[in-house]
C-alpha cells in the first residue's frame, strides 16, 4: 500500500506539469493541442541538457547532483519556450487558428523528439537518471514511513507541488493573475483598461510550455529511469494532462489533487495481484470517462466559476467587433 | 499642431482584415509555402543523418511514391482513406464543431465491424455479415459521434474536449475487446477468428477502398453544395442567430450533422479491419491517427471538397516518400516523416494569415512636409 501510494505521487508530476503547464496557457483564452509534442519536446531538450553536461565533466560516473538538474532543466525549459514560440507566433500574432495550430504542433513536436532522441549519446542516461530521482533530503532514510511517503522524490517532485501551489496563488491573489484571467476572459475589455494583452498570452504560453515540457523531461529521467524507447508514452501522459485540466476546473491547487489521482490509476494497473488483461482494460478508462463526468456536470450545471476562459479557443483581434 | 502630430509613435505596421483574395493568388502562396517547407525538411533531414544530401531526399520522396504500381496504389489508398475522414469531418467544420474523435470513430466502426464477423462468422451466410457489418459500423460510429452532439446542442458543453476524450474511451473499449477475445498474451486477432464477413475484392485489394472514398466524396460534395441539409448547417455554422430566426432547428442540425460524420468515419473503420488481406483487424493503432490527420486536411482545404482532395494528396505523397527517405537516409525512426509533415503544416497555417489579413507598413513621413 506504502509503495503504491508512493508511485502514486511520483507518477503524478508528470500530469501535474503538464496540467498546470495548460491550466497557465488556457487562462490566456489559448487552447493549446501542442501540450502533448511540447511534453516530447521537453523529453529531447532536458536529454540534450543531461547528454551535454555528461560529456562535459571528467568523471560521468559521478555527476554534480544539482548541476546536472539544472542542466537537465534548463534544456527543458528551453525546448519547451521554443515550441511554445511557434505555437504563440502562429496563433497570437498571425492569428492562426488554435486547435490546427496545436494539433499540428503535437505532430511536429514527435518527430522533432524522435530526430533528437536519436542522435544523443545515450550511455550516461541510467546514471543520470539515479541522481535526478534521488531524493534532495539525505536525513529522509531515519524518518520512517512519513520519510519514504513525504520526503523520498526527486527533485522534480517536489518542484511540481511548488509550481502549483505559487501558479495557484499568482492567479488568484495577484494584479497579474487578475490580469491574465482579464485576458482569457475578455480580451477586448482588458484591453480598453490598458492591459498589454498580446504580451500576457505570450507570457502564458511561454510559460505554460516550458512547465509543461518540464512534465516530459521528469516523465523520461526520473520515472522511466532514463529509458527512453519512443515518444508514444509521453504523448498519451500529454493528452491525459489535457484531461485532467478539465477534471481539476481550471484549478492549480485542485490539480495537485488531481494529478495524484491519475498517477494512482495510471500506476494500479501493475499493483493488482490478479494481473488480468481485461481488468487492466477496465482500469483503464476510468481517467476518461470521469473526464467527460466532470465536463458534463460541470456544463449542464452552469455554474460561473467553474467554466472554462470564455473567450477559450478565440483569437483577439482589436480591429475586429 | 503638426508638430504635435508628428510626435505620436506610430507603429512600424500595422494589421488589417483583407477582402477576398484571388484564387490563383492563394493557390500561389501555398504552392510557395509548401515548397519552402519541404526545402526546410529537407535541410533537417541532412543535418540529422550522415548519409543525406538534399538532392537525393528530393529523389528518394519521388522514388518512395511513384517507383513501383504497388506504391502508387498504396499511396492511393491511404490518401482515399484520408480524404473519406476528411469528408467525415467536412459537415461538422462547416458547422465550426469540432469533431476532434475522428480517431474514436473509426476505432468504434472497426470494431463493431469486427464483433459482427467474430460473433455471427458460421452462423449466418457471409454476404449477410457484410451487409451486417457495415450497418453496425455505421451506427457505432455515428452514435460515437452524436453523443457529444448531444451534449453541445442541449447543455453547450464543449465539443472539442469531448470529442478528445471519446477517442480514449474508444481506445480502451478496443482494448477491453481484444482482452476478452484473444486468449494469451499476443493481444493481435488472428486471421482465423475474422475469417467470416470480409469484404470482397475487387480488381485489387486496394480498388475497393478507393471506390467507396469516391463515393463519399462525390455524396458530400453534393450533400455541402446542393442538398438543404448542407446549406443548413453552413448557415448554423456562420451565424447561429441568423439560423434560428430563419426558423433552422439548430439543435437538429447538430445532432444530423455528428451523425452523418460519425456514420462516415465508422464505414473507414470498417474498411481498415474487414478489408480481404492479411492482418486487416482491428488494434489500438487501426485509426493511424486519420482523424488528427483529416483534421489538419480539411482545415487547410478551407472546407472546400476540391481542396481537400489536393491537400490530402499533399499528405499522403509526403508520408509515403518519407518512408523511402528514411531507409535511404539510414533513419530508424518512423516518425520521421512527422517532423516534415509538421513543418508542411505550420508552413500552411502561416499561410492562413498572409490570405486573411495584410500588412500595412507605415507610410514615410515625407509627404506631411
Amino acid at each position: 500500500m506504502l509503495i503504491f501510494l508512493q508511485n502514486a505521487i511520483r507518477c503524478s508530476a508528470a500530469f501535474m506539469y503538464g496540467c498546470l503547464g495548460e491550466i497557465i496557457t488556457e487562462k490566456s483564452g489559448h487552447l493549446n493541442l501542442g501540450i502533448p509534442g511540447i511534453m516530447c519536446g521537453g523529453v529531447a531538450g532536458g536529454c540534450l541538457g543531461v547528454s551535454l553536461y555528461m560529456s562535459a565533466i571528467p568523471d560521468p560516473t559521478n555527476p554534480s547532483h544539482i548541476l546536472l538538474l539544472l542542466c537537465g532543466i534548463l534544456g527543458a525549459i528551453l525546448a519547451g519556450a521554443l515550441l511554445g514560440a511557434i505555437y504563440a507566433f502562429l496563433t497570437v500574432s498571425l492569428k492562426c487558428n488554435q486547435n490546427i495550430t496545436g494539433l499540428a504542433l503535437t505532430t511536429f513536436g514527435a518527430g522533432f523528439t524522435e530526430v533528437i532522441m536519436k542522435t544523443l549519446d545515450k550511455t550516461h542516461f541510467s546514471v543520470a537518471a539515479t541522481y535526478i530521482a534521488k531524493s534532495p533530503f539525505p536525513f529522509a532514510e531515519n524518518l520512517g514511513w512519513f520519510g519514504e511517503l513525504f520526503l523520498s522524490y526527486g527533485a522534480l517532485v517536489y518542484l511540481a507541488i511548488i509550481l502549483a501551489v505559487v501558479a495557484g496563488i499568482i492567479l488568484k491573489k495577484t494584479r497579474v493573475g487578475l490580469n491574465l484571467r482579464a485576458v482569457g476572459e475578455n480580451p477586448a475589455a482588458a484591453d480598453a483598461v490598458g492591459i498589454k494583452v498580446d504580451g500576457y498570452k505570450y507570457g502564458a504560453i511561454l510559460l505554460g510550455s516550458s512547465i509543461a515540457a518540464l512534465g516530459g523531461f521528469f516523465y523520461v529521467m526520473d520515472l522511466v529511469q532514463g529509458l527512453y524507447n519512443s515518444y508514444q508514452p509521453v504523448e498519451a501522459v500529454g493528452w491525459l494532462a489535457i484531461a485532467l485540466v478539465i477534471f481539476t476546473l481550471w484549478r492549480p491547487s485542485l490539480s495537485i489533487l488531481g494529478s495524484i489521482l491519475f498517477g494512482a490509476l495510471y500506476t494500479a494497473s501493475n499493483f493488482i495481484s490478479v494481473s488480468s488483461s481485461v481488468i487492466n482494460a477496465l482500469i483503464s478508462f476510468v481517467p476518461y470517462v470521469a473526464t467527460v463526468i466532470v465536463l458534463l456536470t460541470v456544463s449542464i450545471m452552469g455554474k460561473k466559476n467553474v467554466q472554462p476562459p470564455s473567450s477559450l479557443g478565440q483569437n483577439y483581434f482589436r480591429e475586429e467587433r | 499642431m503638426a508638430n504635435e502630430k508628428t510626435a505620436v509613435r506610430e507603429p512600424l505596421f500595422h494589421i488589417s482584415k483583407r477582402d477576398e483574395m484571388p484564387t490563383w493568388k492563394s493557390a500561389i502562396i501555398y504552392v510557395v509555402s509548401v515548397v519552402a517547407a519541404l526545402l526546410l525538411g529537407s535541410i533537417i533531414c541532412t543535418l540529422a543523418s550522415p548519409k543525406g544530401d538534399p538532392i537525393k531526399f528530393f529523389t528518394s520522396l519521388y522514388k518512395g511514391v511513384f517507383a513501383s504500381d504497388r506504391k502508387i496504389w498504396e499511396t492511393l489508398r491511404d490518401m482515399s482513406l484520408l480524404v473519406s475522414v476528411s469528408m467525415a469531418l467536412l459537415p461538422a467544420f462547416k458547422m465550426k464543431f469540432w469533431n476532434l474523435g475522428g480517431n474514436g470513430q473509426i476505432l468504434m466502426g472497426g470494431l463493431a465491424a469486427n464483433a459482427c464477423m467474430i460473433y455471427l462468422g458460421g452462423v449466418i451466410p457471409d454476404v449477410w455479415i457484410i451487409v451486417i457489418s457495415v450497418i453496425a459500423s455505421m451506427v457505432v460510429g455515428a452514435i460515437w459521434a452524436v453523443i457529444p452532439a448531444i451534449f453541445k446542442a442541449l447543455f453547450d458543453a464543449n465539443e472539442s474536449l469531448f470529442t478528445l476524450m471519446m477517442n480514449y474511451i474508444a481506445q480502451c473499449f478496443v482494448t477491453l475487446f481484444i482482452a476478452l477475445w484473444v486468449k494469451g498474451g499476443s493481444s493481435v486477432l488472428t486471421d482465423d477468428q475474422l475469417a467470416h464477413g470480409r469484404l470482397p475484392v475487387v480488381g485489387n485489394q486496394f480498388l475497393l477502398t478507393i471506390l467507396v472514398s469516391v463515393a463519399v466524396f462525390v455524396f458530400m460534395f453534393v450533400y455541402t453544395k446542393y442538398m438543404k441539409g448542407g446549406y443548413e448547417l453552413s448557415v448554423v455554422g456562420d451565424s447561429q442567430n441568423t439560423a434560428k430566426y430563419v426558423g433552422i432547428n439548430v439543435k437538429g442540425v447538430i445532432i444530423r450533422t455528428l451523425i452523418i460524420s460519425g456514420a462516415i468515419c465508422g464505414l473507414v473503420g470498417l474498411m481498415l479491419t474487414s478489408g480481404n488481406y492479411a492482418n486487416a483487424a482491428i488494434g489500438v493503432g487501426t485509426a493511424k491517427n486519420m482523424g488528427f490527420t483529416a483534421i489538419m486536411t480539411t482545415w487547410l482545404g478551407n472546407c472546400n471538397p476540391l481542396a481537400i482532395l489536393a491537400s490530402c494528396a499533399l499528405v499522403s505523397i509526403v508520408s509515403k516518400g518519407m518512408t523511402q527517405v528514411r531507409m535511404d537516409f539510414k533513419m530508424t525512426s518512423d516518425s520521421f516523416s512527422n517532423l516534415v509533415v509538421g513543418i508542411i503544416y505550420f508552413f500552411i497555417i502561416a499561410c492562413s494569415f498572409l490570405i486573411q489579413y495584410k500588412i500595412n507598413l507605415r507610410k514615410k513621413k515625407t509627404e506631411d512636409k
